[in-house]
């Protein structure tokens, strides 16, 4: 009884030890961030392995996210004789919830994980040490151009899915079914507001980029220096991240959609 | 990997982002309809507007030729007010043209039709457009519909 107590105990004192250690961490990276000006060359080639190497997941599953959502909305739409709604079915989905959902998903599942791993291994390998000898340091040198880098491209990544996905279901919706070109863009430009959707969608981007990239950096920073400490790390980054997003999802589209 | 196909590679990506962020601005929503260019401003009145919203399009003869700029409750006369705004270049209206709210399809948005009137004299800015019809609402017109087909029944 005492024991099962104690466990309790132990395991609410380690998460929000977790915790701390995650809020001091993060204010060490922010205030690493705008020295960063000066060698934004730094930030260039994080940008490259987290925004350029995501690129291509992003396009394509935009495109059959937008094409699966032609599809399925024509076919549910036609029956009400609205398939010229389609457009709007079709960008209010994606700008407002898939965009930028899916994008933090495989973000967080390509570029998360991989910055996990990377951080994890330079600790297990004593790298991060080894900077702190020459007097480097490794929060403000490896830390944080990753997660500026990360911060930067995922509203980007989260418009090009976007982007992408509403020429998908053009394609499939115009293209193959044979819904009007004109009624397509005219309804999807009628109903899609600027700033309650486009905006607010950026707006859920940019707090998954954040959220994500942080997770991402402090599993790797905070990881056991051990192969299999740095491998429970990374699976920890993508299930984290994960809830992490889709709760977060839930908050953001009450505060925004809710009233 | 060199610095310079890193660098360039890099670029792309962001450009590309900006195009599709500025795609979904311009091309998916309705920030064309927010440029209205130069305007000017009109005032009508109405009893009911139910269903008109900021920003809903102002026609004639099925043109669109503005939008509503502002609907305010007048405490005194205790009907709304709304502001009409119309581009420049459509400044010869008759004073005398109506306002009337209707509705785009059965179930549509409300939006404000403009009849235009025979006078010589043109609508100026801050003018008031006194004939108004207003928003028809459906509950009002069945229970007005029921109580004559009852009366006509009793007779």
């Amino acid at each position: 009884m005492v024991n099962t107590l104690r466990m309790l105990g132990r395991t609410g004192l380690d998460f929000f030890q977790r915790l701390g250690r995650a809020h001091l961490l993060l204010l060490a990276v922010l205030a690493g961030v705008p020295p960063l000006a000066l060698r934004f060359s730094l930030v260039i080639r994080q940008l490259h392995s987290v925004g350029v190497l995501s690129l291509l997941i992003i396009l394509v599953s935009g495109l059959f996210v937008g094409m699966v959502l032609g599809l399925q909305g024509y076919n549910t739409l036609v029956d009400f004789g609205a398939a010229e709604s389609l457009g709007v079915v079709v960008a209010l989905s994606l700008v407002r919830e898939l965009g930028p959902v899916v994008t933090a998903l495989l973000f967080a599942g390509r570029a998360g994980s991989a910055l996990t791993a990377e951080i994890g291994l330079m600790k297990a390998t004593e790298q991060l040490s080894a900077m702190e000898m020459m007097a480097v340091d490794p929060v403000r040198r490896v830390l944080s151009p990753r997660f500026l880098a990360g911060f930067l491209a995922m509203p980007l990544l989260a418009a090009i899915f976007s982007a992408v996905g509403v020429l998908g279901g053009w394609f499939v919706g115009v293209g193959l079914l044979g819904v009007d070109d004109g009624a397509y863009w005219s309804q999807m430009q009628a109903k899609v507001d600027l700033y309650d959707d486009i905006w607010n969608g950026v707006v859920k981007s940019i707090v998954f980029g954040a959220v994500v990239t942080w997770i991402a950096i402090f599993e790797g920073y905070d990881a056991v220096p051990t192969s299999e400490g740095v491998s429970r790390a990374t699976t920890r980054t993508v299930v984290h991240s994960a809830l992490a997003v889709l709760g977060l999802d839930f908050i953001l589209t009450a505060l925004m959609f809710g009233d | 990997m060199t610095s310079r196909t890193v660098e360039i590679g890099v670029g792309i990506f962001v450009a590309l982002g900006m195009a599709a962020l500025f795609m979904l601005a311009m091309k998916v929503s309705n920030l064309a309809a927010y440029r209205t260019g130069p305007s000017y401003e009109v005032t009508a009145r109405f009893e009911d507007v139910s269903g008109l919203k900021v920003r809903s399009p102002v026609t004639m003869a099925g043109v669109r030729i503005g939008r509503v700029k502002a609907i305010e409750f007048d405490d005194e006369a205790l009907q709304a007010v709304v502001t009409l705004e119309i581009a420049q270049r459509h400044n010869r209206l008759p004073r005398d043209t109506s306002a009337s709210i209707y509705t785009a399809g059965l179930l549509g948005e409300k939006y404000i039709g403009l009849e235009p009137g025979g006078e010589e004299e043109s609508l100026r800015p801050g003018d008031q457009i006194r004939l108004t019809q207003d928003s028809m609402v459906l509950e009002k017109l069945l229970s007005q519909f029921i109580a004559k087909f009852l009366e006509d029944k009793r007779q």
